[in-house]
């Protein structure tokens, strides 16, 4: 089904898509039907800008252990980084 | 018969008068011929459903599918525009409305229109189905495993979209329910509800659950895919179609 479960949030950051790096502003994450990957749902993420327009995205589309698997590897990175080193 | 058609993209007048981007097919005939409007799912104004409205044409039928996201992304490709339109709130019910509103009287004003009108939807595009024939002059509908028709979605969902449940009694046409048994969304027990609701009000409903298929499963790219119910339900359209638009 279309789920319509989405979460939205504020990043910043930056991102290559399409037509090269922009800022990255914005986060949609959500488990619906995907575009390409072959499957009847996906956990997507998109990084967008929307004042850049509709194509400023890098879109993700995972299955669920993957996407779980990449969360998890970002919290860790994140947990071992060295002291002082995440204020900058 | 197949019928040799023309396939275009146009604009028309949606909601609010705002102009949108428009997909449409027509035969190429003489004929009177009914239309169809045809409401595309949340991955967008694809390839995918362009060849749905293609092949209402091929079937005799003049079609249309507007473009849902044309405010958030004019001009941007699909997969784009609806992530743009899911980050902004989705589509509001009202809008649309407006917007297969819009489809209706293009088709209706054409030369060749018999004036009759129907829609059909899948995914997100079955409850707009719903939703439309509920609030506009309808002949014909056919939702295909639309969900959230008579339940709403959980309360976490930040997308605002809500059941259809008070709208059911005004629902302007008969109307073809397409669902898979093995669909969570809408479940066979939703399917029973609305069943419920519609005879409650003298509604002209017919349905059928596929069995060994769940959702999407007209959907040929995905692996949800089963051929049997696709085949199966085609028929059912365009014998439901036939008698009700012709």
């Amino acid at each position: 089904m279309c789920t319509y479960n989405t979460e939205t949030l504020d990043v910043y950051g930056s991102a290559k898509g399409a037509t090269g790096w922009f800022r990255a502003t914005q986060a949609t994450v959500y488990f619906d039907h995907p575009v390409h990957h072959a499957a009847g749902h996906a956990l997507m993420v998109d990084l967008l800008n929307p004042s850049r327009g509709a194509s400023a995205r890098v879109g993700l589309e995972l299955d669920a252990e993957s996407a779980r698997d990449l969360a998890n590897a970002i919290l860790r990175t994140l947990d071992s980084v060295p002291e002082g080193l995440l204020d900058h | 018969m197949t019928y040799d058609l023309r396939a275009f993209t146009t604009e028309i007048e949606g909601h609010d008068g705002d102009r949108i981007e428009a997909y449409a097919a027509v035969p190429e005939s003489a004929e009177p011929t009914p239309g169809v409007v045809v409401i595309h799912h949340m991955p967008g104004f694809d390839e995918q459903t362009k060849e749905i409205v293609r092949k209402f044409a091929a079937n005799g039928y003049a079609a249309m599918m507007p473009n849902l996201y044309s405010r958030e992304a004019p001009g941007a490709s699909p997969d784009d525009a609806a992530a743009a339109a899911r980050a902004s709130g989705g589509v509001p019910d009202a809008r649309l409305v407006g917007d297969v509103a819009g489809a209706q009287t293009w088709l209706r004003a054409r030369a060749e229109s018999n004036g009759k009108t129907g829609v059909i939807g899948y995914c997100s595009g079955g409850r707009q189905t719903v939703l439309a024939a509920c609030s506009l002059d309808m002949d014909a509908a056919v939702d295909c495993y639309g969900a959230f028709v008579v339940v709403d979605p959980p309360a976490e969902h930040v997308l605002k979209v809500t059941s259809l449940t008070g709208l059911l009694p005004r629902l302007s046409c008969p109307m073809l329910g397409l669902f898979g048994a093995e669909d969570q969304y809408p479940s066979p027990e939703q399917t029973a509800t609305l069943v419920e609701i519609l005879a409650e009000h003298g509604k002209d409903f017919t349905h059928h659950t596929f069995d060994g298929a769940g959702h999407a499963f007209f959907a040929v790219e995905r692996p949800s895919y089963r051929p049997d119910a696709a085949v199966e339900g085609w028929s059912m359209i365009w014998d439901f179609f036939g008698r009700h638009l012709s």
